[in-house]
């Protein structure tokens, strides 16, 4: 129970932290609540923590509670419909604020699975290590790689269908 | 091939545009949660509306273990002023003034009915100035609280009760902490705090009409 640890290890992986819960919890307040309690469940274990990489610690922790909060919430679906993904839009300022590509990337990577949608949020997005990605997903080395795979061949069938690529 | 390399230069060149950031409100708020932790002043059931079982456990835990710490001195500890501010504070910051929602006395007296070891008095003052909007449970000094929530002008106040060991009756006395201002007396038993940013001089009506 140390605060200027949490401070020092924590703190800084906040965007990280609260990107991945928006991304899985497609939605501002379930990101928050996701965050609050990652936070104190971080605060409460940090004097365990055993990783080298605090970052993925706490990712760790977050992947977790989104996806407790998707279960409770029933929303734990594979593929999400095409009216669940027009209710989920970003707020008008944060589409005014990018150009065409940006937004079909964005509504690319929403409609992929959530396994497919996390593990290219961490990598491409938010720049994670394949060793930090295995910590936080909890899958081995070799996974991480073949999944990221078929992740990206995935998003690419959802962007030539979008007439994004050819 | 091509369109392998077009989704590296898609991430490359709007990747960052997709990341989303933790609002500065949200972070704040983590913050001064954080930094709020050692001070005896957490309230439950304020916790009960934002962050749902964890939060309140892990809180629970803290606030026991400062509970058991403190000594029980009741109306115009400095102490005690302190927990009445933090959890008038947080009562607002955590958007959950009321439990029961009612301008009734009526209403709000039997709801706290099973929910009590005490019968708190409630009365709604709105011909004075000081509108009843409802009440919720709290708690101070390590004991279960009624309180109840008034409106004056635009600000909010809260009144906070419970039984004392003390068979003395005192008048209400104020106390200011960090521009809050507190009244605290007991009368029949009863421990009361009143607390907000109403200038002193308007608080203490209410609190007048509440010993009276």
């Amino acid at each position: 129970m140390d605060e200027s640890k949490f401070k020092k290890l924590i703190v800084p992986h906040f965007d990280t932290a609260y990107s991945l819960a928006r991304w899985l919890t497609r939605n501002d307040a379930d990101a928050a609540d996701v965050i609050q309690d990652s936070c104190l469940k971080a605060f409460r274990f940090l004097a365990k923590m055993s990783s080298d990489s605090p970052r993925a610690w706490f990712l760790q922790i977050v992947r977790n509670t989104s996806y407790t909060l998707l279960k409770n919430k029933k929303q734990y679906v594979e593929m999400a419909s095409e009216s669940d993904v027009a209710d989920l839009q970003p707020d008008a300022e944060t589409i005014l604020g990018q150009n065409a590509s940006a937004k079909i990337l964005r509504e690319a990577l929403d409609e992929l699975t959530v396994e497919y949608k996390e593990i290219l949020v961490l990598r491409e997005l938010e720049e994670l290590s394949y060793d930090e990605i295995s910590e936080v997903i909890q899958i081995p080395h070799g996974t991480v790689m073949s999944r990221l795979a078929r992740a990206r061949a995935q998003l690419k069938k959802i962007l030539i269908s979008k007439g994004a690529l050819s | 091939m091509k369109s392998d390399e077009n989704i590296d230069r898609l991430f490359k060149t709007h990747g960052h545009q997709l990341k989303y950031s933790m609002p500065s409100d949200l972070k704040a708020k983590i913050l001064s949660e954080l930094e709020a932790k050692p001070t005896p002043s957490v309230s439950i059931y304020s916790w009960l509306s934002i962050g749902g079982g964890a939060v309140a456990a892990v809180f629970a835990l803290v606030v026991s273990f400062q509970l058991g710490r403190m000594s029980t001195s009741g109306p115009g500890d400095v102490v005690v002023a302190q927990e009445v501010v933090s959890s008038h504070v947080r009562s607002l910051m955590a958007n959950h003034l009321s439990d029961v929602i009612s301008t009734d006395q009526h209403t709000v007296k039997p709801w706290f009915e099973g929910k009590l070891d005490f019968a708190p008095s409630v009365k709604d003052f709105a011909a004075d100035g000081f509108a009843l909007l409802g009440g919720r449970l709290d708690y101070i000094e390590g004991r279960p609280t009624a309180a109840l929530v008034y409106k004056f002008n635009q600000h909010m106040i809260n009144v906070f009760q419970h039984p004392t060991a003390s068979a003395e009756s005192s008048t209400p006395r104020l106390q200011s902490i960090r521009g809050y201002q507190i009244f605290s007396w007991t009368k029949n038993g009863m421990s009361f705090w009143v607390v907000s940013d109403v200038n002193a001089a308007d608080l203490q009506k209410l609190a007048d009409l509440l010993a009276h």
